[in-house]
C-alpha cells in the first residue's frame, strides 16, 4: 500500500533569507539601485552629520548663563537654565512639589495600561478618568487642605499644555460619542441639534472660537459674572474638538453593519444597552486611529492659547527666547519645544497602534 | 357528541394560538411587500416558510419580533400586540429568539461572552448563572470547547449553531429562522441542521425559513408558500410536497427540487 508521507518542512535557501539577502534585494538589486542607495546615504550623511554636530558634540550643556555657551553648537545650557519656567510657567517655585505630584501620579497611572497584564489595570484605568482628574485639580488650585491656593493666571508652561489637553481629551470623547449618537438618532429635535452644533463648531477656526471665549464672551455676561479665562478657553476647546471627535465616531458607527443593531435589538435590548454593550465597542475600536489623530491635533493645538494671553509650553520658550541675557537660543528653545511635543503625540500614536493590537479579535471579513 | 369535542378542542386550540397575524400589510416606500397576511401558529408547532426571493418571507418573520413595522393589520405575540410601544416591543423580543442568515454573533465578544449577554444585561441573571446556563446550551450545540474562543474564529456552522444557543440562552418560547443556513458551506449545512432538528424535538415553537426540503418534510408540522408578499399555500408537509394546489407552488417546487 503506497502511503502518502508529508514531506518535512526545508528552511529556505540562504540567498533569499538574512540581512545580506534583504540588501541585495532591496538596496543593490540592479546598477541603478546600488547608485541610488549611495547617493540616498551621501545625502543622509550630508544632513546628519552637521545636525549630530550642533546638538551633541559641539554643543554645551553646563553652565549657568550664556557665557556657558561657546555658540559653536546647540546652547541647551539656556533649556537647562530655563527648564523650571518650561515646565511650571509661573507657577509658585515653593508649590513646584504639588505638581511633581501630579506628574508622577499621571506617570504611575499610564504605565499600568501599556502594559500587557498590568494588575489593578481596570481600576487604575477609571481611576485615571475619575479620581485623578479631581486629585489634580485640588492639589493644582489649592485653597482647601491647608494648600495654598495657586490662580490659573500663574498656571504654565508643560503643565498648562497638559492640563489643557486632559481636560480636552477626557470631555471630547464622551460628547462625541453622545453628537454622534444624536446625530444618527430617529428624533428629529435630537437630530437637528446636535447636527446643527457640530456643524457650527466644525466651521469655525480654533483660534475664533479662543477669541469669542475670551474676549467677547465677557462682553455679554452681565458686570461681575466673569469666570475664569482659562476655564473659558478649556469650555471652547472641548466643544470645539467634541464636534470633530463626533465625526469621526458617526464615522465608526456607519461602519457597523446592520445586523449587529438587529441582533441587539432581537435579544431585547434596549437602545442605550445595545449602543454601550454592542455598538460603541465596536465602532470606537474602528475608529482609534481616527479618535487619536483628534488628540494629537488637539494636543498641537493647545498651543493657540497663546493668543487670549496664556502661556502654555510653547509661548513660555517664546517668552524666553526674547530675554536680552540669552542671545540667539530662539533655535535652541524651539527644538526643545518641538521634541517634547513630538514625544507625547509619538507616545500617543504607539499606544494608539498597540491598543488596535490588543483589541483584535480577528472578526476581519 | 363528536361535534362538540370537536369544537372543544378547536377552542383549545384556539387559546394556545402564540403567534397571530391578522390582515397584515407592509409597504416599503410604494412597495407593496406584505400582503393580507394571516397565519396563526399554536405552541409548538413548527412551521417552514418558502418561497422565491423577494417573496416577503423574511420580512414576515421579521415582524414577529418588529425588527420590520408593520403598517396595517394585526400581530400578536404570546398574548401581547405589536405597536409602537416600546416596553411590549421589548417583552415580545426577549420571548422570541431569532436566528439569522449571517450570524450576527458580536465579533468583540468571545463566544461565551455572546452567550451570557442578554441574560445577564435583560433578564438580569447573575453572571455564574448565566455562564452555567450558556455552558449547557453550548453542550446541546456540542461546541463548549469554543467558549473562549471569538466568532471570528469558528467555522460558518459553528457560528451559526452559537447563534443559535445565543438565542436559546433567552429561553424564548417561540424561535425565528431566517434561511439559517443559505450562507454556509455545504458540509457545514448539517450540523446547523441537526441543532435545529434537536430543538424541534423539545417542543419548541419555530418558524424557519428555508430552502431545505429535506428538513421541511422531517420536522415541519406546516409547510407555507408565500409568492408577491402573499401567503398562496399552506399544508402538511407531505400533501404540500405530493400534491400542491396552486400552480405557482408547483411551479416552485418543480425548479428547487429538479437537480
Amino acid at each position: 500500500m503506497a502511503d502518502i508521507k508529508n514531506s518535512a518542512d526545508l528552511s529556505p535557501p540562504s540567498e533569499i533569507i538574512g540581512p545580506l539577502a534583504w540588501l541585495r534585494s532591496n538596496l543593490f538589486s540592479s546598477p541603478l539601485n546600488s547608485i541610488s542607495t549611495l547617493i540616498g546615504l551621501y545625502i543622509v550623511y550630508a544632513l546628519f552629520i552637521p545636525v549630530i554636530d550642533w546638538a551633541f558634540v559641539s554643543a554645551d550643556w553646563l553652565g549657568n548663563n550664556k557665557d556657558a555657551c561657546s555658540l559653536k553648537g546647540a546652547c541647551w545650557v539656556f533649556v537647562i537654565q530655563r527648564l523650571d519656567f518650561f515646565i511650571y510657567g509661573f507657577y509658585p517655585d515653593a508649590e513646584y512639589w504639588r505638581v511633581n505630584i501630579i506628574f508622577v501620579l499621571l506617570a504611575l497611572l499610564i504605565m499600568p495600561q501599556m502594559v500587557e497584564k498590568a494588575p489593578y489595570k481596570r481600576f487604575s484605568g477609571w481611576f485615571f478618568l475619575t479620581g485623578f482628574p479631581i486629585i489634580a485639580g485640588v492639589l493644582l488650585l489649592g485653597g482647601i487642605l491647608g494648600l495654598e491656593p495657586v490662580s490659573t493666571d500663574k498656571w504654565g508652561g508643560l503643565l498648562l499644555t497638559l492640563v489643557i489637553s486632559f481636560v480636552g481629551i477626557i470631555a471630547a470623547l464622551p460628547l462625541g460619542v453622545l453628537l454622534a449618537l444624536g446625530r444618527r438618532s430617529k428624533m428629529p429635535a435630537i437630530r437637528i441639534i446636535c447636527t446643527a452644533f457640530i456643524e457650527l463648531w466644525r466651521g469655525v477656526p480654533l483660534i475664533s472660537v479662543l477669541f469669542m471665549a475670551s474676549v467677547m464672551l465677557p462682553l455679554f455676561l452681565p458686570d461681575g459674572a466673569n469666570f475664569n479665562k482659562l476655564l473659558r478657553a478649556l469650555i471652547g476647546i472641548v466643544m470645539f474638538q467634541s464636534a470633530y471627535m463626533a465625526e469621526v465616531i458617526r464615522g465608526g458607527l456607519q461602519a457597523i453593519p446592520k445586523g449587529q443593531y438587529e441582533a441587539a435589538a432581537s435579544l431585547g435590548l434596549g437602545y442605550w444597552k445595545s449602543m454601550s454593550l454592542i455598538i460603541l465597542p465596536q465602532a470606537l475600536k474602528l475608529v482609534i486611529p481616527g479618535i487619536v489623530n483628534t488628540f494629537i491635533a488637539l494636543f498641537k493645538d493647545t498651543t493657540l492659547v497663546l493668543i487670549i494671553g496664556l502661556f502654555d509650553l510653547l509661548q513660555t520658550v517664546n517668552s524666553a527666547i526674547v530675554d536680552p541675557n540669552w542671545p540667539q537660543v530662539s533655535t535652541e528653545g524651539f527644538v526643545f519645544a518641538g521634541f517634547v511635543f513630538w514625544i507625547f503625540c509619538f507616545s500617543m500614536s504607539r499606544y494608539s497602534i498597540a491598543l488596535e493590537r490588543k483589541l483584535d479579535t480577528g472578526h476581519k471579513r | 357528541m363528536q361535534d362538540n369535542t370537536k369544537q372543544e378542542i378547536d377552542s383549545e386550540k384556539q387559546s394556545e394560538d402564540i403567534i397571530k397575524l391578522n390582515g397584515v400589510h407592509k409597504w416599503y416606500g410604494e412597495f407593496h411587500v406584505l400582503k393580507n397576511i394571516n397565519l396563526s401558529v399554536q405552541q409548538g408547532e413548527r412551521i417552514v416558510i418558502c418561497g422565491p426571493s423577494g417573496s416577503g418571507k423574511s420580512t414576515m418573520i421579521r415582524c414577529i419580533n418588529r425588527l420590520e413595522e408593520h403598517q396595517q393589520g394585526q400581530i400578536i405575540v404570546d398574548g401581547v400586540e405589536l405597536t409602537n410601544d416600546l416596553k411590549h416591543i421589548e417583552k415580545i423580543r426577549r420571548e422570541v429568539g431569532i436566528c439569522f442568515q449571517h450570524f450576527n454573533l458580536f465579533p468583540h465578544l468571545t463566544v461565551m461572552e455572546n452567550l451570557t449577554l442578554a441574560p445577564i444585561w435583560v433578564r438580569k441573571v447573575s453572571k455564574e448563572d448565566a455562564e452555567k446556563i450558556g455552558m449547557e446550551y453550548l453542550e446541546r450545540v456540542k461546541i463548549p470547547e469554543q467558549a473562549d474562543k471569538f466568532p471570528g474564529q469558528l467555522s460558518g456552522g459553528q457560528q451559526q449553531r452559537v447563534a443559535i444557543a445565543r438565542s436559546l440562552c433567552m429561553n424564548p418560547k417561540i424561535m425565528l429562522f431566517d434561511e439559517p443556513t443559505s450562507a454556509l458551506d455545504p458540509e457545514m449545512i448539517k450540523e446547523v441542521l441537526d441543532t435545529m432538528i434537536e430543538l424541534a424535538e423539545t417542543g419548541m415553537t419555530m418558524l424557519c425559513v428555508t430552502h431545505e426540503m429535506g428538513f421541511a418534510k422531517t420536522v415541519a408540522n406546516r409547510v407555507i408558500f408565500m409568492d408577491e408578499g402573499e401567503i398562496i399555500e399552506a399544508n402538511e408537509p407531505h400533501k404540500f410536497f405530493d400534491n400542491p394546489e396552486h400552480e405557482r407552488t408547483k411551479l416552485f417546487l418543480s425548479q428547487i427540487l429538479a437537480h
